[in-house]
């Protein structure tokens, strides 16, 4: 009996491995096809370096503790100025829902601002809070606001407003309606929106180090192609995509359990 | 008596809903152009009276005088044509091969077992962080932009229009079908504007992120572009020319994102969500 269940576990993992395989088999033709152009001399190795010499670069980076602390540093900025936009987006958003004043004072900023490029924020925050943390912080921040604003806007927008009303005739207050009701209806649009802030988060996390840092990922992919060191920069671009890649796959089990309640 | 009753009370009300929806509206109107008003005034006489440095936030006039004397010398009209090009160039490239890849990868599977993985993996990623990449194949100028804003474009653009066409009712196809039609014609009549809307949303999800990258792109290489004008006053500590380029790229941002929601409405006029 136990032997039959481990036959066929192992076969099930088998299969499970063979179908993941030929999945991902488009990404392995990529390697070898990348491979293939730098060993054929068709590109030359300065402009495309081998995986092998990629992934060496990348251990040393890592094992020295440079990529590592360089990385904290730009997912500690990245964090704490998402962490401020979702707090804030959220309450903004959904004061704007609730109170017909705020939404006509807080509304033409947002529609002004949206669909401003935040990139372009860039030599601002330099130009008030200088090279340190305080200028990326501020900037991520405000580059992430909006898109939860309105996320939590559109979402608190849109629930039934029987629902709403029917909590307020059983003796709910207005903030209890906010938080029982507006709250958790809206989550999925919520949620949305902190996705695609989570998305500019790094976006911007990476272009404000290009340009205005001392350290963190993006200035040491810029100071290692700036020193011809390719390689390793290559090494450091592929894992900041992978970091984002992450993030974002970690980010979407989150969401999925926070929906975990709905039907469907 | 009923008829009459209710005919009376439906003229009655269709003579009272008219004017009084309008002064509402007209209320919201004035109060959001006066607050917009009210922030440009607080912006001009913040830096006047001193209770802001004028050099953190120099006064809108300031501002605009600069752009108005831009404007006179013609850097202002190269600088927004440039980003407008790069960013458009960059944009409908993605859009031309986006959208038949994420067709054919709902119709094929070979090429939705090609495609599939690429996309789920490069969806997600930062993709700014490749620049230094695309600088090093492409050197500095508008091919290597361009391409960056391509690649940066590419992805929402694909993953929407492969879930546009994929799961789609089969009714409409099923009907077309037995009123005769044939394989392209189905997909020109029934398959793509099924899939418009959401291929709509992916293209106004892409266009400003190719906005976001483009500026980005013309700040790190530098030239011409508002991108790389308003670096260049950062670095000059000019204040006044960083916030005309800030003011400048408002408008762009905002006539771009408009224009494409219009262009939404106008190809979607059939569609029940243009009712609303």
């Amino acid at each position: 009996m136990p032997r039959a269940g481990t036959g066929t576990g192992g076969i099930n993992m088998l299969l499970d491995i063979s179908r993941g395989a030929l999945r991902y088999s488009p990404i392995a033709i990529l390697l070898i096809v990348w491979e293939l152009l730098g060993a054929t001399g068709l590109i030359s190795r300065q402009m495309l370096p081998g995986l092998g010499e990629i992934f060496g670069e990348l251990v040393a980076a890592v094992v020295s503790g440079d990529l590592l602390y360089n990385c904290a540093r730009s997912l500690m900025r990245a964090g704490s100025g998402l962490l401020c936009a979702v707090v804030v987006g959220i309450v903004a958003g959904l004061l704007m829902a609730s109170f017909r004043p705020l939404r006509l004072l807080i509304n033409p900023i947002v529609q002004i601002f949206y669909p401003m490029p935040k990139s372009a924020l860039i030599p601002v925050v330099m130009i008030w809070l200088g090279l340190g943390d305080a200028s990326k912080i501020l900037l991520i921040f405000l580059g992430c606001l909006l898109p939860v604003v309105v996320g939590t806007y559109n979402g608190a927008r849109g629930i039934n407003p029987f629902m709403i009303w029917s909590a307020r005739s059983l003796g709910a207050s207005k903030l209890e309606v906010i938080h029982e009701i507006v709250l958790p209806g809206a989550m999925p649009e919520i949620l949305n929106g902190v996705r695609t802030a989570l998305a500019f988060s790094f976006i911007l996390m990476v272009s404000s180090e290009f340009l205005i840092a001392t350290d963190g990922v993006g200035y040491m992919i810029s100071s290692l192609g700036d020193g011809g060191i390719y390689p390793a920069m290559f090494a450091v671009i592929f894992f900041v995509a992978g970091i984002g890649f992450l993030a974002d796959r970690i980010y979407a089990a989150f969401a999925r359990r926070q929906l975990a309640w709905r039907e469907a | 008596m009923a008829t009459v009753q209710a005919t009376s009370r439906g003229s009655l009300k269709a003579k009272r809903a008219t004017p009084r929806i309008a002064p509402d509206r007209l209320v919201d109107i004035t109060v959001q152009a006066g607050v917009i008003v009210v922030l440009c005034l607080a912006w001009e006489f913040g830096a006047r009276v001193g209770a802001i440095n004028p050099f953190l936030l120099p006064s809108l006039s300031d501002v605009l005088a600069r752009i108005w004397a831009d404007a006179m010398s013609g850097t202002v009209f190269v600088d927004l044509g440039l980003t407008l090009y790069r960013t458009l160039a960059g944009f409908l490239i993605a859009a031309a091969l986006g959208i038949p890849i994420g067709v054919l990868m709902a119709r094929s599977a070979t090429v939705r077992w090609f495609f599939d993985p690429l996309i789920s993996v490069g969806f997600p990623m930062p993709k700014i962080a490749f620049l230094p990449i695309f600088i090093l194949w492409f050197d500095i100028y508008d091919t290597s932009k361009i391409i960056m804003v391509t690649f940066s474009c590419f992805f929402p653009i694909v993953a929407a229009t492969y879930a546009g066409t994929t799961g789609q009712d089969k009714w409409p196809i099923w009907s077309a079908r037995a009123l005769g039609a044939r394989e392209h014609e189905i997909l020109w009549e029934v398959r793509l504007p099924l899939a418009l809307p959401q291929i709509l949303t992916g293209l106004q999800v892409a266009l400003p992120v190719g906005m976001i990258t483009t500026i980005v792109t013309e700040m790190l290489m530098g030239g011409r572009g508002v991108g790389g004008s308003m670096i260049m006053a950062g670095r000059f500590a000019d204040s006044v020319g960083v916030f005309a380029g800030i003011v400048e790229i408002v408008f762009l941002g905002f006539a771009v994102v408009r224009s494409l929601e219009m262009l939404r409405a106008r190809l979607l006029v059939w569609h029940p969500e243009a009712r609303k």
